[in-house]
């Protein structure tokens, strides 16, 4: 029998994948992108199991919002990476200290 | 139905797991999209169909390919992205053991186990969603549209390189200005003075 929790564990474990790509790929900008993904998928898991388990279509409401909000900011974060490429010829995070902060 | 999720969630985690850690971008942009599957996969088995369909339609067909075109169409040095790569692997196992443990002292509970899933009233997921998206929820669904209006607006905008009809001015051209491309001295003679000769 699969209950709630093993859905919830499973979005635990995702989420922390997305934590831990945080930490290990902290100098390329793209894979960065993509463990934010990561953890956003985590999060609509969550909002689908409970949606399903409590007989409320709320939470699927808010999956679709939060796929139309990840899909714009998926999109502005790739044309940043683009101009942050067209000037510096590298997305390294190390090469981005023209502001000296 | 234990099959499946045990499968979809097999290869959803090692999926994942592939994204953070595969030398090419390349190679983790298309494990993102087999986990973005597998997760569809684990979305039917929770009877959310339609937003099934929509993660793989919207996001496998549409949005991976746009991170699958600018990995590609940018020139990476990948051994330098690597350096130091397993540097804060130990910080990073800290945090996520803490954070585990945290979670599944959570999740753990009575009350999230003895939950029955309850049955949709006898029409479809996607007629559901409809039918509440677009009467309790249409004001974010018109906000929604207005989200995604800026962010086509702000990803042309940042890409686009000057375009040969554009008459914009540009102010750094304007800030490095000086002043002798403005301002012409000419030395000349002053005029014969005729009218007060005159008198």
């Amino acid at each position: 029998m699969i209950t709630l929790t093993h859905f919830l564990i499973l979005a635990a474990l995702l989420f922390l994948i997305g934590v831990v790509g945080i930490f290990l790929n902290r100098k390329n900008i793209i894979t960065l992108l993509m463990a934010i993904e990561l953890m956003l998928l985590a999060v609509n898991i969550n909002f689908i199991a409970f949606s399903h388990y409590l007989g409320d279509l709320a939470g699927q409401v808010f999956v679709f919002f939060i796929l139309t909000v990840a899909a714009a900011e998926s999109a502005i974060g790739l044309a940043i990476i683009i101009v942050v490429f067209r000037n510096n010829q590298s997305i390294n995070v190390d090469d981005l200290n023209r502001l000296k902060g | 139905m234990e099959v499946l999720f045990y499968f979809f969630s097999l290869i959803l985690i090692f999926s994942a797991l592939k994204v953070i850690t595969s030398r090419n971008p390349v190679l983790s942009a298309l494990f993102l999209v087999l986990s973005f599957f597998s997760a569809g996969g684990i979305w039917l088995l929770l009877k959310a169909e339609f937003l099934a369909i929509a993660l793989v339609l919207v996001y496998v067909g549409a949005v991976m390919v746009l991170f699958l075109f600018v990995v590609m169409m940018l020139d990476i040095n990948i051994d330098r992205l690597k350096e130091g790569f397993w540097d804060y692997m130990p910080v990073a196992s800290i945090v996520a053991v803490i954070m585990l443990i945290e979670m599944i002292l959570v999740l753990n509970h009575s009350y999230f186990k003895d939950m029955t899933p309850k049955d949709s009233v006898g029409i479809s997921n996607t007629e559901a969603l409809g039918q509440v998206l677009y009467t309790d929820y249409v004001f974010p669904f018109e906000i929604a549209s207005i989200i995604l209006l800026v962010a086509i607006v702000a990803a042309i905008l940042l890409t686009l390189r000057g375009m040969k009809t554009h008459k914009g001015i540009n102010p750094a051209d304007q800030i490095k200005v000086q002043r002798n491309q403005r301002i012409k001295m000419v030395k000349m003679k002053s005029q014969d003075p005729i009218r007060r000769k005159k008198r």
